[in-house]
């Protein structure tokens, strides 16, 4: 533990990752570009979410990392090893018990609280991106709030596929002003983004920390005809039976025989050890 | 105690009491109207210890900072300078700025940003009498409903506002005392 300084970075770096973040709680919604270092993990493994947590815990934090939902598939087991080696922070898989949950491409089940950080992963923070390639060009529509280009997009999907397809990552409107991209969760979690919780996104490739205010008004867009909807699978969840949980699909075997399960683990273990059951439940339970 | 010197009043456990400080400081500027405890640094007169605690927290040899007014004597630009390597600046230049609200002076001498880069703004570290919640009402990102801060120029602060997202964000601080006003919050008198 005494190997490395605190939480891993350099005192220098995490002022400056410091800095970044209060600007970006300033300016609700808009990318904040800070010097990203290199991280002991690949680009995309969330290095971003890794320099956000690293300069946001303290030494009497509780830290939850999920990965889509999932507190144990690998990145989040590494990362979540990654500061117990290097902060020597109280990890947990509960979401009630975690003070700063780090996450990709998922907002716990669970409703967040006041005294919590979410940290998000963040692979391409710019919604305009796949619409104008060009940097210098997306900071101008940024800058002068031009995001016809966006509105476009959706009314694409529309023409094509008779309703907006686009299922995560889905844009939103920041406190009226900023177009951001809520990072690839699912659309479904749209409606959490306004919540209680501070919410900081790290994009570690692409060199940009932002941020979203607890009680911040969060608006995903779309069109008075073809209103925004939140989408998740027409399903319960075969282990515990929720219906409002975000799901998975999951494929049993060669036969077409298929079970959906919360992607939340912790929530549908705590559902489970309250005694919900679902369609599977008794041949799953180990 | 001992006497005040350059080399004192510093982090004695750096990367633990930065963390916390930032933890402070991050919670006031997501929550404007929030008044926190912020400790850790023992700066020299008429520095705060809040108000010293963030400079030790926010700067280093990247940024510049402005000591306006009775802030800026030999014993403050030494112990800054020992403590944080920040280069000293003028108003215009300043990443960073403290000292009372009058010291400080008009607002439109410290940077906004620019359209493209509304975060090249100046921080400004307001020391403060007292902080109350009480006075003009906030509203905007990070606020239920209203709150209230005793802010010490509402005009000002509304003209601040006023150029979102460009403009100034603040640090109030008393004591061990701090809140935050970012630019983003709406202003209203109060009754």
């Amino acid at each position: 533990m005494n190997e490395y300084n605190f939480a891993y970075l350099d005192e220098q770096t995490k002022r400056m990752i410091r800095r970044a973040i209060l600007k970006g709680l300033a300016v609700p919604g808009y990318q904040v570009p800070f010097a990203s270092r290199e991280m002991p993990m690949p680009y995309g493994w969330g290095t971003g979410g890794v320099q956000v947590s690293a300069a946001t815990l303290t030494p009497d934090d509780t830290f939850k990392v999920i990965d889509q939902g999932a507190d144990d598939t690998t990145n989040a087991v590494s990362i979540r090893k990654f500061f117990e080696n290097t902060a020597g922070v109280e990890t947990t898989e509960e979401t009630e018990k975690a003070t700063v949950i780090q996450t990709r491409h998922r907002i716990p089940e669970a409703k967040l609280r006041e005294d919590q950080i979410i940290v998000y992963q963040v692979p391409i923070p710019e919604p305009l991106r796949f619409l104008e390639p060009r940097e210098t060009e997306t900071r101008k529509m940024h800058s002068l709030e031009e995001y016809g280009l966006m509105h476009v997009k959706l009314y694409e999907d529309i023409s094509q596929h008779g309703a907006i397809s686009t299922s995560y990552a889905y844009p939103v409107m920041v406190s009226d002003r900023y177009v951001m991209d809520p990072s690839p969760i699912p659309k479904f979690d749209n409606p959490k983004l306004e919540m209680d919780a501070i919410q900081l996104f790290g994009a570690g490739r692409e060199q940009r920390i932002y941020a979203v205010p607890p009680h911040t008004k969060v608006v995903s867009l779309d069109f008075e005809d073809y209103p925004f909807e939140a989408t998740k699978a027409d399903h319960p969840c075969d282990l515990c039976g929720a219906e409002d949980s975000y799901l998975d699909e999951v494929i049993m075997d060669d036969a077409g025989n298929r079970m959906f399960v919360c992607s939340d683990t912790d929530y549908c273990r705590s559902r489970r050890e309250a005694g919900h059951k679902g369609r599977l439940a008794e041949e799953n339970a180990a | 105690m001992s006497v005040q010197t350059q080399f004192s009043g510093g982090f004695q456990n750096a990367p633990v009491q930065a963390a916390h400080a930032f933890r402070a400081a991050m919670t006031v500027m997501a929550r404007p109207g929030e008044i926190r405890e912020l400790n850790g640094g023992q700066p020299p007169e008429p520095l705060s210890v809040a108000a010293g605690t963030l400079l030790l927290t926010l700067c280093d040899p990247d940024t510049k900072v402005h000591l306006a007014g009775a802030t800026n004597t030999d014993a403050v630009r030494e112990w800054l300078t020992f403590h944080t390597g920040a280069h000293l600046a003028q108003a215009p230049e300043a990443d960073f700025a403290v000292g009372t609200w009058a010291e400080l002076g008009s607002l439109r001498t410290y940077r906004i940003g620019t359209a493209e880069y509304p975060d090249r703004s100046a921080t400004l570290i307001v020391e403060c009498d007292d902080l109350q919640q009480t006075g003009a009402e906030l509203r905007g990102p990070g606020i239920k409903g209203t709150a209230r801060l005793n802010l010490p120029d509402v005009p000002a602060l509304q003209a601040n506002a006023a150029l979102y997202p460009l403009g100034r964000d603040f640090f109030f601080t008393c004591g061990d005392q701090v809140a935050a006003l970012p630019r983003s919050t709406q202003i209203s008198a109060g009754a």
